[in-house]
């Protein structure tokens, strides 16, 4: 087998308790087999299905036993067949034996390669392990593992393994799952398997990495700790991102009738003097200049070898720190991962003890490195300890980047303590922003976290992948919607918000946010650019007069774009209409279409509902009218509205009107009304009467 | 470097509905240094031993003079004048005393800083009291006014160019708080109302006037006496203003450096928390890489004729590969797929990157042990809320910040931006002060997070199997702890520009090899290597003994001599060593089996085998590679026929 090629056997349980998993198992093997496709077009696959109904593969026919295995792809070389086969998994009938499957699948390894050709082989197991698993013929089941896992051992496969389990019914048989993950445990300590727990659809999306990318080292040699003590490691990369795909340019000049025209542009640059435009400049006359203010200075590539600064090739400490004097937002780029020279005790052991103590007294060490001789720089970065939680994998360390004094730039921003006060949160504001940050939490106890960055896959490839599979078949069918499951990424999970309704609702109401009115974008006075203390002030007080603050939160968008009172929230329409200041007429409108609004739903006011939302628009409309000074407009509203109520005997209404305490708009709430103080607590009085008696 | 650096700096603003919300962000600075050149910024600054001829003076002189450095690497189209005033000459277009604007040849008063500026600049103070000199411009019982006069030609050295895409500035260094104090009565009040409208004058044109007081040791510079109300400060604003009066030089310099500096933000960002609710922030770099060297795209470099040294001028044309044909900017992009290209539109492909809507939206907290030291792609980005349309927005993000930071949990966000959309961690960070100011700004960092697809599992890659990965005992452990004691670097900082433990060497070097060509300078200059570590450090006894004890501790007592004895193994075992060294051996013996001199010269070469004419070319160390014929002619040349 060539060196890179890599024959993967699938593993998939479809047995009855993994049904509403398929889905998501479909997306996963697909997208699998689809990089394979696109960029490792020799690897080999097989699929062993388990808790099928049916029996078919080759162990049974020799044997016998295996049942409920069917082998629905034999391993070839990938193609677009398996592709489609894996979209319609079907559903089994059957108890899902995960060990059975796992012989099957190597046995099938087995008679394909032989024992002398060891190339990459690898199984990739998905199940819930919630199915007990035969008792053998003969010795126990652990026992079977240890064969399994010699077998595996002398042929050198690895396996993957994604246990799927989420929100358990009960206790559905502990015993069970006790037993068979401690099996799963047995296996991946004697072999190389790799045990992955996973809860959520989102998770199990991105529980395998689906693109296979040999791993390189970036260094080998030594870490310096001084000329006296060196430490053999390997560096490799341990993020690397993972870009959207560079797509080429399409040319269709190509008569149709070529089929082998490859529809590539060449973009081809040509270098002209400046004065002689036609003149085209040859690649052995041009030198390269580079700026320095206005100027540019010509340098020869010659010239610039022999200046330019070379460091040789290593790799040293320059100390150790306070893991504190490191601030998190000072990595720069992606992450490496130093580990010790395989096989090197010494080196295993020294890098343990290193990271070990440096965990122990909370420290980390500062590098300087020089990947490879020639590079043109140094590195300068904070190598981190790393303690393995597998008992067969050693220590190691991560290293992240460190910026230069020239990458940093030191602005200077304004102490929060130094913000006017009307700018600093008050104790129920704070308390408020407290249970926001411990409530909405992606880390619930005895759960699985949430959106964890190694199980999260990205949304943008998995859509493009998807899509160009769709393309593929029709080539004019649109980009389909973002998957729910995807969804789960870009947007908050609608289960944790209703969890938290009180706690996000709370927070809300705490705080007022409003559009600012008085922005003006063509002063650029100084002082005039920021909203001062005193207008803010201005504003607040406003509102305590209004009291309107548990209702006052708009959303920047709503009062935008607001051209119509919804039934929805017509008091968060009405306010942001009122506040429109691009027209005089936006006032006259809303108070308008809001009386409307409350004569509708007092025609239907059987409903209870209906009869609250209209109290509530009234109480908008009075803190409005009071606002823009229209008392006219509530007060003879106000007597239309009691006179309606009085002849259609909409007691229940009244009474409401008289527990918010509902009146007319006094002299003293806004100069241009003529009614005074006394006669607004009459209309009341009024109200009161006119309910009793109906 | 990996990523496209265009792509940091970038305003990201392709995204039309960030691009209407954005107010029309200035890229290019037009500033004017005015610097106050009156003998009281001649006396020494402090009264500390160490350095007393530092004046405030040259404090400033030698900020500025780092500013420009900065600005002609990072910015080199902003534009810039310097300008004293309180001088004995006078040099200005107006032709007004106690004004002179500095310049060198080939420079118009306010143009882009150039190498010869800079050096000029730099070395200032050897010729200034004789060239230029120090005078008190305003004075009792004459009615010149230096600082109206500085103003007045600093605002026309600005008029040039628009306010809509140059942003303009005026930075006033002086060390005296009350610069009417000498005169008094009818005289004073009128020159200060005059001076003041002057400024409102400027400031009304779009200018701001920024005001870099340098104290004195013994007192505060009182901004309440006159400045507030030449630069327009609001009581709230003074409190900020308030210098501390640091005994340490480099103090006072990094807080003048720092104030230099105008804050860009990259973009504005909608932060939605929940229901629809968003608050305002905006965001700034405060660290990306300066990239020295490829840096083709920003026009760092420049193709020139070697004949003329005049610049080229690059035309791209696409041409089709099958046929040859011109064609225009192609509408549709392909991948090749299942035999066969994929076509997508260009509205495709962005219609699949746009996941979700271009803003910041929380998905809720975790907490900050859930970060690990992995979880990072590139370089932060500093995030401060912005009052200025949404009012309430800081009051918001105040509280969130508080909360984070003292239940030390981080949010998790999606944002939606088109160019990389992006799980993010938003980490709060609480303010850190030092004497020379802020270290770190209160706000929160975003970072991206990488998803599982970014991630790789080097560290499993060589597994131990059936076996435990060895792991060091206690007493290693101690010894290794005795060791982190010992090379301790108390104070590491990579930021406190003050004090710059760490430069971009290379970068540094690039610069200054630019610097002396530009200059005409021969000598090639030498930039130390700042990053290299502390051998004497290293070697102190202390620290050797705590590194001896920790390697015989882990490595054992004959460390070295195994390691010896390791190599030389390794130099006699290597089998594909020893195969290549047997061929060589065999090859020489049986080449002398040859006349090949004869064998040329007949072209009886021909009608050797290949294996035959390969003992030749080994034994000469030449490659077997290829045809017969390519053999022949590889000996033919040997041999120099």
């Amino acid at each position: 087998m060539a060196r890179n090629k890599e024959a993967l056997v699938l593993l998939l349980d479809v047995g009855p308790s993994m049904h509403s998993r398929l889905p998501e198992i479909e997306k996963l093997s697909s997208m699998l087999v689809q990089k394979k496709l696109i960029y490792s077009k020799s690897d080999e696959v097989g699929v062993v299905l388990f808790g099928t109904e049916d029996t078919d593969n080759e162990l049974t026919k020799e044997v016998g036993g295996y049942e409920h295995v069917v082998v629905l792809r034999h391993i070839r070389v990938v193609d677009v067949n398996i592709i489609d086969a894996l979209r319609r998994l079907p559903k089994g009938t059957a108890s899902s034996d995960f060990l059975d499957a796992i012989v099957v699948g190597m046995d099938m390894l087995i008679k394909k390669f032989g024992p002398t050709n060891k190339g990459k082989q690898r199984l990739c197991l998905i199940t819930d392990a919630l199915c007990p698993i035969k008792e053998p013929y003969e010795g126990t089941k652990e026992d079977q593992i240890d064969m399994v896992s010699a077998q595996m051992k002398s042929h050198g496969m690895r396996v993957d393994c994604i246990v799927v389990r989420e929100n358990l019914p009960g206790a559905a048989n502990q015993t069970v799952m006790d037993e068979n993950d401690l099996l799963l445990n047995r296996l991946s300590k004697k072999t190389a398997t790799k045990v992955i727990h996973v809860e959520s659809a989102t998770s199990l999306l991105g529980a395998l990495r689906t693109r296979n990318i040999s791993p390189v080292t970036i260094f080998r040699g030594d870490l310096e700790l001084s000329p006296l003590m060196k430490i053999k490691v390997w560096v490799y990369k341990k993020t690397s991102e993972e870009k959207f795909p560079t797509l080429k340019q399409y040319s269709d000049k190509a008569p149709s009738t070529d089929r082998f025209a490859t529809h590539e542009v060449k973009v081809d640059i040509e270098y002209k003097s400046v004065q002689d435009t036609e003149k085209v400049v040859p690649p052995e006359q041009r030198i390269k200049g580079y700026r320095y203010g206005p100027q540019v200075v010509p340098i020869s590539s010659a010239e610039w070898e022999a200046v330019k600064f070379k460091p040789e090739k290593s790799v040293k400490l320059l100390g150790f720190t306070d893991a504190s004097n490191i601030m998190r937002h000072y990595y720069m780029k992606d992450v490496n991962v130093f580990i010790p020279e395989p096989g090197n005790t010494k080196a295993i052991l020294a890098v343990s003890s290193l990271a070990r103590a440096m965990k122990e007294m909370n420290k980390v060490a500062i590098l300087r490195c020089v990947w490879r001789q020639g590079q043109g720089n140094v590195v300068i970065g904070v190598l981190t300890p790393n303690l393995s939680t597998l008992d067969n994998v050693p220590d190691s360390f991560y290293f992240n980047v460190l910026p230069f004094a020239e990458d940093v730039r030191e602005f200077q921003f304004p102490s929060f303590g130094n913000l006017p006060l009307s700018w600093q949160p008050n104790e129920q504001q704070q308390e408020a922003a407290d249970k926001l940050v411990m409530m909405l939490d992606l880390m619930p106890s005895g759960k699985e976290e949430v959106l964890q960055p190694d199980l999260t896959p990205n949304p943008v490839l998995e859509r493009f992948y998807r899509f160009l599979e769709l393309k593929s078949k029709h080539p004019d069918a649109d980009v389909p919607p973002i998957d729910r499951t995807l969804k789960w990424i870009t947007e908050p999970d609608p289960e944790l918000l209703s969890q938290n309704k009180s706690v996000i609702d709370d927070f809300l109401n705490q705080f007022e946010l409003k559009e600012n009115p008085k922005k003006n974008k063509s002063s650029r006075r100084l002082w005039r650019e920021k909203p001062s203390a005193s207008n803010e002030e201005k504003e607040g007080a406003q509102n305590d007069v209004s009291d309107i603050r548990s209702n006052n939160l708009i959303t920047n968008s709503s009062s935008l774009t607001v051209e119509k009172i919804g039934k929805l929230t017509p008091v968060q329409d009405f306010e942001a209409m009122m506040q429109r200041r691009d027209s005089p007429e936006w006032v006259s409108k809303a108070i308008r279409d809001i009386k409307i609004l409350i004569l509708n739903l007092l025609e239907n006011s059987l409903e209870r509902s209906n009869c609250e939302m209209a109290i509530e628009c009234l109480g908008a409309l009075r803190r409005g009218c009071i606002l823009e000074q229209e008392p006219k407009e509530f007060n003879q509203f106000m007597q239309t509205l009691y006179k309606t109520c009085k002849d259609r005997n909409l007691n229940h209404f009244l009474e409401l009107l008289l527990s918010k305490h509902i009146t007319l708009i006094s002299k003293e709430e806004a100069v241009d009304s003529d009614v005074s103080d006394d006669d607004a607590k009459k209309f009341l009085v009024k109200i009161e009467l006119t309910s009793q008696c109906n | 470097m990996d990523f496209n650096p265009e792509d940091l700096f970038r305003d990201d603003d392709d995204d039309p509905e960030s691009e209407y919300y954005q107010g029309r962000e200035s890229t290019k600075e037009f500033v004017v240094y005015l610097v106050d050149a009156s003998p009281r910024m001649f006396y020494p600054a402090s009264n500390a031993e160490d350095n007393k001829d530092e004046s405030p003076f040259h404090v400033v002189v030698s900020c500025i003079a780092q500013s420009l450095k900065t600005q002609i690497i990072n910015n080199s189209y902003d534009e810039v004048s310097i300008c004293f005033f309180n001088t004995r000459e006078k040099k200005n277009l107006q032709d007004l005393s106690g004004v002179y604007v500095f310049n060198v040849n080939e420079r118009e008063y306010l143009d882009r800083p150039t190498a010869r500026l800079i050096k000029e600049f730099s070395n200032i103070e050897e010729t200034f009291m004789s060239e230029i000199g120090s005078q008190y411009g305003i004075i009792s019982g004459s009615r010149e006014n230096s600082l109206y006069n500085a103003l007045w030609v600093a605002q026309a050295l600005l008029r040039k160019g628009s306010t809509k895409n140059a942003d303009k500035r005026i930075l006033l260094f002086t060390n005296e708080d009350d610069p009417f104090g000498r005169i008094k009565g009818a005289t004073k009040t009128d020159m200060i109302r005059t001076t003041i409208q002057r400024a409102k004058d400027a400031q009304d044109m779009g200018i701001s006037i920024e005001l870099l007081p340098s104290c004195r040791p013994t007192e505060e510079f009182d901004v309440s006496l006159f400045y507030a109300d030449l630069i327009g400060l609001e009581n709230v604003d003074q409190s900020q203003f308030i210098t501390s009066t640091s005994e340490k030089l480099d103090d006072i310099k990094a807080q003048l450096r720092k104030r230099m500096f105008k804050k860009r933000k990259i973009k504005r960002i909608t932060f939605s928390i929940a229901n629809g609710i968003s608050i305002e922030l905006n965001a700034y770099a405060l660290i990306r890489p300066t990239v020295p060297v490829n840096f083709y795209l920003s026009g760092a470099i420049t193709w020139l004729d070697s004949v003329t040294n005049l610049p080229l001028k690059s035309e791209r044309s696409s041409i089709c590969a099958d046929t040859g044909a011109l064609i225009q900017e192609p509408a549709r992009r392909f991948h090749p797929y299942r035999n066969d290209n994929v076509l997508f539109t260009m509205d495709e492909l962005s219609e699949i990157k746009k996941v979700s809507t271009g803003h910041l939206r929380l998905l809720g907290f975790k907490p900050l042990s859930c970060l690990k030291d992995y979880h990072n792609l590139r370089p932060s980005t500093f995030l401060f809320p912005n009052d200025e349309e949404i009012i309430g927005s800081t009051r918001i993000f105040i509280a969130l910040h508080r909360s984070m930071s003292r239940l030390k949990r981080f949010a998790v966000a999606f944002y939606g931006s088109s160019a990389s959309p992006h799980l993010v961690a938003l980490i709060a960070q609480d303010e850190i002060t030092s004497s020379s100011g802020q270290v770190e700004p209160p706000g929160m960092h975003m970072i991206n997070l990488p998803y599982s697809d970014d991630i790789r599992h080097a560290e499993e890659l060589h597994m131990a199997i059936d076996a435990t990965a060895p792991r060091a005992i206690d007493d290693q452990i101690k010894k290794a702890s005795v060791l982190l004691k010992r090379v301790d670097l108390k104070d590491f900082s990579v930021c406190q520009f003050a004090n710059p433990v760490v430069l971009y060497l290379a970068l540094q070097r690039h610069y200054a090899i630019l610097e002396a060509l530009a200059l005409g300078d021969d000598e090639m200059p030498e930039t130390a290597d700042e990053t290299v570590p502390d051998e004497e450090g290293m070697a102190r006894p202390v620290v050797v003994n705590a590194l001896e004890d920790y390697k015989v501790s882990v490595y054992g007592e004959n460390h070295d001599q195994e390691e010896a004895e390791n190599n030389a193994a390794k130099s006699t075992i290597s089998d594909a060593a020893k195969k290549r060294k047997a061929i060589v051996e065999t090859a020489v013996q049986e080449c002398a089996n040859y006349e090949w001199a004869d064998l040329a010269d007949n072209g009886k070469l021909k009608d050797l085998t290949v294996t035959e004419l390969k003992y030749y070319l080994s034994a000469h160390s030449l490659p077997v590679a290829g045809k017969k014929e390519a053999l022949i002619s590889r000996i033919l040349t040997h041999m120099g026929k």
